[in-house]
């Protein structure tokens, strides 16, 4: 079975990414400073960015290849698409439930329905949606064809939710633009803090390469079995 | 209050419990990805076993 055989790259890739995140990890705790006010609760900020950015770049990957998809329908684009949407809520999910642990402390509350708390919530929910409705499909290229339509038109809430922060009047913080008058937890970033936050933005997304050239095989195999099934069934 | 105080937050419970999220789910779905391969090889070894008996 030639395509079950692991590429010499992806073992490197595999290395290069454990390498990166263990000094991600470590510019977290040992080289950026602890923020005055919020105190060690603020260190969650570097990986909870990172792993919101992962998070819709699996649906900005989706979206892509879903428009792919409609003007080739080959359907390896169809596994590149939901490879990346199920790595973008697994890391959207991660960004949520991090989020409400900061929050805590410095919002007093775990939850609150602030318009980005609000819009990433829906946003996941979408995708979660997507991945269930893709199960009730069994011809393969309707499936596909579906994944594709539906990646497209869920992409309309990522920049939903990115400028949620920016557009509307909420308590969340936002790195990049200017932080609405009622914005709680938010902080100047000190040279340290922004090459933690840099370097962190670059190791997720090399993870996110990782593991998506990783769930693209599995779903190559997947294919395969699904191939396989319907011979032997015949 | 937390805004009105001298020292920062002792705020390093809420710190172990977000790493401990983000390691956690990064694990599960890396083993998830670990044992769903391991079947749909066994499956696949399976059929293909089948369908060179037919």
């Amino acid at each position: 079975m030639e395509s079950d055989v692991k590429p010499k790259l992806l073992t490197v890739l595999d290395i290069i990414t454990v390498l990166l995140l263990v000094i991600a990890t470590a510019m977290v705790f040992f080289y950026a400073p602890m923020e005055a006010v919020m105190g060690q609760v603020q260190r969650v900020f570097y990986f909870h960015v990172a792993a919101g950015w992962v998070g819709m770049l699996g649906f900005l990957v989706a979206a892509i290849v879903g428009v792919v998809y409609l003007r080739t329908a080959n359907r390896k684009w169809d596994i590149v698409g939901v490879s990346a949407v199920e790595i973008g809520m697994v890391f959207a999910l991660i960004n949520i439930i991090t989020g409400a642990i900061w929050a805590r402390p410095i919002w007093n509350t775990w939850w609150t329905w602030d318009p980005r708390l609000t819009t990433a919530t829906i946003m996941e929910l979408i995708y979660a949606a997507y991945l269930l409705l893709r199960q009730g499909i069994e011809d393969p290229d309707r499936r596909a064809r579906f994944g594709a339509v539906y990646a497209i038109i869920g992409f309309l809430s990522v920049p939903l939710t990115f400028f949620s922060a920016r557009l509307f009047r909420t308590i969340h913080p936002v790195v990049i633009g200017t932080n609405q008058p009622g914005a709680t937890g938010a902080f100047d970033m000190t040279p340290l803090m922004l090459q933690t936050f840099l370097f962190s933005l670059l190791a997720f997304s090399i993870i996110f390469v990782d593991l998506l050239w990783h769930r693209i095989r599995l779903g190559r195999l997947a294919d395969r079995v699904e191939q396989l099934k319907l011979k032997t069934a015949e | 209050m937390l805004f009105l105080q001298d020292a920062p937050a002792n705020t390093t419970a809420y710190m172990i419990a977000g790493y401990t999220v983000i390691f956690g789910l990064m694990l599960i779905y890396l083993v998830s990805l670990i044992v769903r391969r391991r079947n749909l090889q066994q499956d696949a070894e399976m059929l293909e076993a089948l369908e060179m008996k037919d």
